[in-house]
């Protein structure tokens, strides 16, 4: 039995090791190393790359990505919530909602940013519109800017907190609802004492999903961004490109990624949950 | 003295059906008042009526004499026993029982808390979620959450059917004492008729969406106005047109002496139910009858000539039914 457990855990346990663990290895390794001249490393320890991140210009990068992060999740689930409730009692109509909400992912992300600059340039469709009809005199600068990014990141994500949102709405029971009122409740009031700690898991679950990948984002940035808005993924993304310091990079990886895990780890444990 | 509820020409049209066809009903304060019928009569509707989960088509409900069909819910002063609990799962005991007390702030919070749990025998289980809760502590809580916010009307919509047979007898008893000893007009829904008759004031027996008969427990129970309601509180024999209730159904080897009506029959079989036996006999027509006797009434064969006899005081008839 064991060994048949272990025969079927062998492949994804191989995948993960070889895939994941493997270059997580390589980079944490990069990190203790000094910069090679045309990239690389020159095997000389230190801890150099590390000490640099402490340098207020990094932490100031590290900083605007968190709270980038942090609006794109709350955002997220402001908008989510309402459209999750919506789709959680739409009755048969509830799975092609779903689909409709999963649809984008037909597409490449990339893609679909690009739509976005092309809405959102100065000779976008939107500025087009806007111009012609003689509302503006000038286009407005919709992209190239922090607000550009937080759409993007909104954009991109949504489904994320939708999803489990709507597989914490779909289970609770209508005659909770019914109860609250009946004892009371108005409509507010029920949502807040009966709903909000009910649907609690499914925010918890949607904020974190959106965080995450927010945080360490570098393509949002870097397309609706422009030069403006650098980010820590843009900053680990320089770092291997164009200024050709791997191990700079890979420290500065390291600890985005370490720093993740913490604000997941203390999220976590200071709602009681174990997801982990 | 006037009802504390009252329902006058309630209807309810959902699309395609009527579900509530001009119900009217007065509920006495105090009373212990249920509706009884088959599953689909509009028994639940009516309670979600009154509660205001849903809106009649026509008609008017009066709370104390005043219309509230325009409130909404969460002002009306009657309370839910709702059929599957709905507690709150994410609340305990003490939470689930004080959510009304909280919602109107009441300032004898405490003490209420504490009365309404020792009235259900709850205390000591305050910190319980529902989860680690049996099915008759739920809807203790149930009721205690819906009692605690003193409501004019308590409405009970199936509270037993979730509870195992054993349970739900016990649970039918402590109902009935709750009822006595707190003074709330009870409205209670269910498809069970011994539970309607055992614990009831008055009934009313619904069918399709009307009103069938209305009044006391016996007064029903014997002197049913239509064939439906004589069908679904008990047991009924059918002979030559009038109905006999089992247990008022005699049998006798010997012809029978006057005052009784008789008829010829033969014995078919004879079921042993513990406290009684079950004789069924087939009538010369063909018709076969039940007959509720005392096993010490004797020991009837299969295929045994015997007299099935009856008070005619005993027979139900109905006019054109």
């Amino acid at each position: 039995m064991n060994r048949l457990r272990l025969g079927f855990l062998a492949p994804a346990a191989l995948i993960i090791a070889a895939l994941i663990l493997a270059p997580m290895a390589l980079v944490a390794c990069y990190s203790f190393l000094s910069r090679g001249a045309y990239g690389g490393v020159e095997w000389i320890g230190t801890l150099e790359n590390y000490a640099r991140l402490f340098d207020p210009l990094y932490l100031k990068i590290l900083a605007r990505s968190a709270v980038l992060a942090a609006a794109a999740a709350s955002l997220c689930l402001l908008l989510g919530f309402p459209l999750a409730w919506f789709i959680a009692r739409a009755g048969p109509r509830k799975h092609l909602c779903l689909s409709l909400v999963i649809l984008p992912f037909w597409t490449s992300f990339l893609v679909r940013l690009y739509a976005w600059m092309f809405l959102l340039r100065d000779t976008g469709l939107i500025n087009t519109l806007l111009l012609a009809a003689g509302w503006i005199r000038e286009p407005l600068p919709l992209l190239y800017n922090d607000g550009a990014v937080l759409l993007g990141l909104v954009y991109g994500y949504l489904p994320f907190t939708v999803l489990p949102l709507y597989a914490t709405l779909e289970r609770l029971d209508p005659s909770l609802l019914e109860a609250a009122a009946d004892l009371g409740a108005p409509p507010l009031a029920a949502f807040r004492r009966v709903v909000l700690p009910l649907a609690a898991p499914g925010m918890r679950a949607g904020a974190l999903l959106v965080f995450i990948p927010c945080l360490g984002t570098y393509l949002t940035s870097d397309l609706l961004g422009g030069s403006k808005t650098f980010l820590a993924g843009n900053l680990i993304q320089n770092q291997f490109t164009t200024a050709r310091d791997w191990p700079f990079g890979s420290a500065a990886s390291l600890v985005l990624m370490g720093l993740t895990l913490l604000v997941v780890f203390v999220w976590l444990r200071r709602q009681g949950e174990n997801l982990l | 003295m006037a009802p504390v509820l009252e329902l006058r020409q309630i209807s309810k049209d959902y699309p395609g059906h009527r579900a509530l066809d001009a119900v009217s009903l007065e509920i006495p304060r105090g009373a212990f008042f249920t509706l009884v019928g088959p599953s689909g009569c509009g028994k639940t509707t009516t309670l979600r009526l009154i509660a205001g989960f849903e809106q009649p088509t026509s008609g008017e409900i009066l709370l104390n004499g005043v219309p509230i069909n325009h409130l909404r819910p969460y002002q009306r002063a009657v309370s839910t026993v709702f059929q599957n609990y709905a507690l709150f799962p994410h609340l305990t005991v003490r939470g689930n029982v004080e959510f009304g007390l909280r919602q109107r702030r009441a300032t004898d919070a405490a003490a209420r808390l504490r009365r309404a749990l020792e009235l259900v025998q709850l205390a000591g289980k305050e910190s319980r979620y529902p989860a680690e809760l049996s099915g008759g502590e739920r809807q203790r809580v149930a009721l205690a959450r819906s009692l605690v916010i003193e409501p004019e009307v308590l409405l009970l919509d199936e509270p037993l059917s979730a509870l195992d047979p054993n349970l739900r007898k016990q649970m039918r008893a402590e109902l009935k004492n709750l009822q006595r000893r707190v003074g709330i007009t009870f409205l209670l829904v269910t498809h069970d008729r011994e539970e309607a008759l055992s614990l009831s004031d008055r009934i009313a027996v619904m069918h399709q969406g009307r009103i069938q008969q209305i009044g006391a427990p016996e007064e029903l129970y014997l002197r049913p106005k239509t064939r439906f309601v004589a069908d679904f509180l008990g047991a009924v024999n059918w002979i030559q047109g009038a109905g006999v209730r089992p247990e008022a159904t005699r049998i006798s080897r010997r012809p029978p002496d006057g005052g009784l009506r008789s008829l010829p029959a033969t014995v078919l079989e004879s079921l042993f139910l513990g406290s009684c036996v079950h004789v069924r006999a087939r009538l010369p027509g063909g018709d076969v009858v039940t007959a509720e006797v005392s096993r010490y009434d004797g020991d009837f064969r299969p295929g045994e000539a015997v007299h099935i006899c009856w008070l005619p005081a005993d027979e139900l008839r109905f006019d054109g039914a």
